[in-house]
């Protein structure tokens, strides 16, 4: 077996045109994906017996919060591969990772709060999904601090992929524990959404609201890849090639 | 050798530590202090003081323990002998980890033994006091570790309280939780084996992952 195609990922030139090749690869199914999901969503599915067309926020809702957990672990796989065998452009990646993520989770969190509103009668409710994902922001915040208080790139590179690293593994005990915590002051009230019992018409624009806004994770990340290994390799020859001047 | 050194090391900083007194007692009076400011800003009748007591107590301890974190490496670093260590050829996990430790022993020892004495002027009963020392002794092990990495990776940033509470605060939200609800059953007389067993998980699991994350950080800070 040839490891070629893994050690040319580390050289810089080829990843960038690259990631120029594949964006729109992954950016116009992203695009078709989610204009399909959200006509099927919107439009055509039935509303909700019990939350009426309240239940409609879930097509951003459920994806955003679903990206928010995916992006922490791929920036935690990234910053993984960089620390162990030193490759820049993982680096990159895990750092272009970051304010996408945090925006999926700020989405999330905002979507989930204006949906609370007409549901529960309120704007917030310490809910342990809800809770978990606002301590997945401060994780996400505390990893751009990290990052923008360390002036030296490649020791801002390795200190935030340890943190990354360190944070992958706190996840999980993090979101159980409260999960835990809450399961002690209030009963289980929250509505289940759907799993058992979401009909297809419901449940396909879901999914292709999944698929699209992964794909979008993907388009978005590659072009903050660019514009990332742009940024670190601004002295290099093959840059002034490449953009011709 | 690497015990004997990492040994060497706890000693030394528990000398310097007794040295600067008045540094020492400084988490303390902050513990106190926060305490204090429970039943002043919500109210003095022991029956609701009784229902905050355990989040008061933990958020006290949290912040006392934080507060003492950003002298664990600070003037080693400074003055190098954190470089020193990193090139002794011998463990750096263990010297951390000895760091760690006399950090524990002049933060969290004195921390979890004023913690009972805060909960009975919060109205806990007395009969709560041996739940809540051992609650926070645990939990205050996981706290000074998991603290350790976050110490370890803000050491070159000028300013660094703030982001080092916002990198440690969320990873230490389960020792919190589990430890108030430790405490909260301490108060109420139940049996606080499940949340204690569960501090005591957490505190193994950080004894055995933090040294080596904070050794790490050690090495990235010092390139």
């Amino acid at each position: 077996m040839t490891w070629t195609w893994f050690h040319r990922l580390g050289s810089p030139p080829y990843v960038y045109a690259l990631a120029a090749r594949l964006t729109p690869w992954l950016a116009w199914p992203a695009a078709l994906l989610m204009i399909g999901g959200l006509w099927g969503g919107l439009v055509l599915a039935p509303p909700d017996y019990q939350q009426g067309d309240g239940f409609r926020i879930i097509y951003v809702h459920a994806p955003s919060a679903w990206m928010s957990l995916m992006v922490y672990t791929t920036m935690g796989l990234a910053a993984a591969v960089g620390l162990i065998w030193r490759i820049k452009v993982a680096h990159a990646l895990a750092a272009s990772c970051a304010p996408v993520g945090a925006s999926f989770t700020l989405a999330a969190l905002v979507t989930g709060a204006l949906w609370g509103e007409p549901m529960w009668g309120t704007y917030w409710e310490w809910d342990p999904r809800l809770t978990s994902e606002l301590v997945l922001l401060f994780l996400y915040l505390g990893y751009m601090g990290l990052r923008a208080g360390i002036e030296d790139l490649q020791r801002a590179d390795r200190a935030s992929a340890l943190l990354a690293v360190v944070g992958v593994v706190n996840v999980p005990i993090i979101h159980y524990s409260v999960t835990w915590w809450n399961s002690l002051h209030q009963a289980p009230s929250v509505m289940r959404l759907g799993k058992p019992s979401m009909p297809g018409s419901m449940l396909a624009p879901l999914l292709m609201m999944l698929a699209g806004f992964t794909l979008l994770f993907g388009a978005l990340l590659l072009v903050r890849l660019r514009a990332e290994v742009l940024n670190r390799e601004r002295a290099a020859s093959w840059i002034r090639e490449e953009l011709g001047t | 050798m690497s015990l004997d050194a990492a040994r060497l090391a706890l000693t030394r900083d528990l000398h310097l530590a007794f040295r600067k007194r008045g540094q020492l007692v400084q988490p303390l009076a902050f513990f106190a202090i926060v305490t204090v400011l429970f039943p002043l800003s919500s109210s003095p009748e022991l029956a609701q003081l009784r229902r905050v007591a355990p989040g008061a107590l933990w958020v006290g301890a949290l912040l006392a323990s934080l507060l003492a974190l950003e002298f664990l490496f600070r003037d080693d670093a400074y003055d190098g002998t954190l470089e020193q260590y990193a090139l002794s050829g011998r463990s750096l996990t263990g010297l951390v980890f000895a760091k760690t430790a006399a950090h524990w022993l002049l933060t969290g020892l004195p921390l979890s033994l004023m913690a009972p004495l805060a909960a009975l002027s919060l109205g806990a009963p007395p009969r709560s006091v041996p739940g809540i020392l051992a609650a926070v002794g645990v939990g205050s092990v996981a706290l000074s570790l998991i603290g350790s990495v976050g110490a370890a990776l803000t050491l070159g940033i000028k300013r660094s309280g703030a982001l080092l509470s916002l990198l440690t605060l969320p990873l230490s939200l389960p020792v919190l939780i589990f430890g108030a609800r430790a405490t909260e059953l301490a108060i109420h007389g139940a049996s606080l084996l499940a949340p204690l067993e569960l501090l005591a998980a957490l505190a193994v699991l950080a004894l055995t992952l933090a040294p080596l994350a904070a050794a790490a950080a050690v090495r990235i800070s010092l390139e």
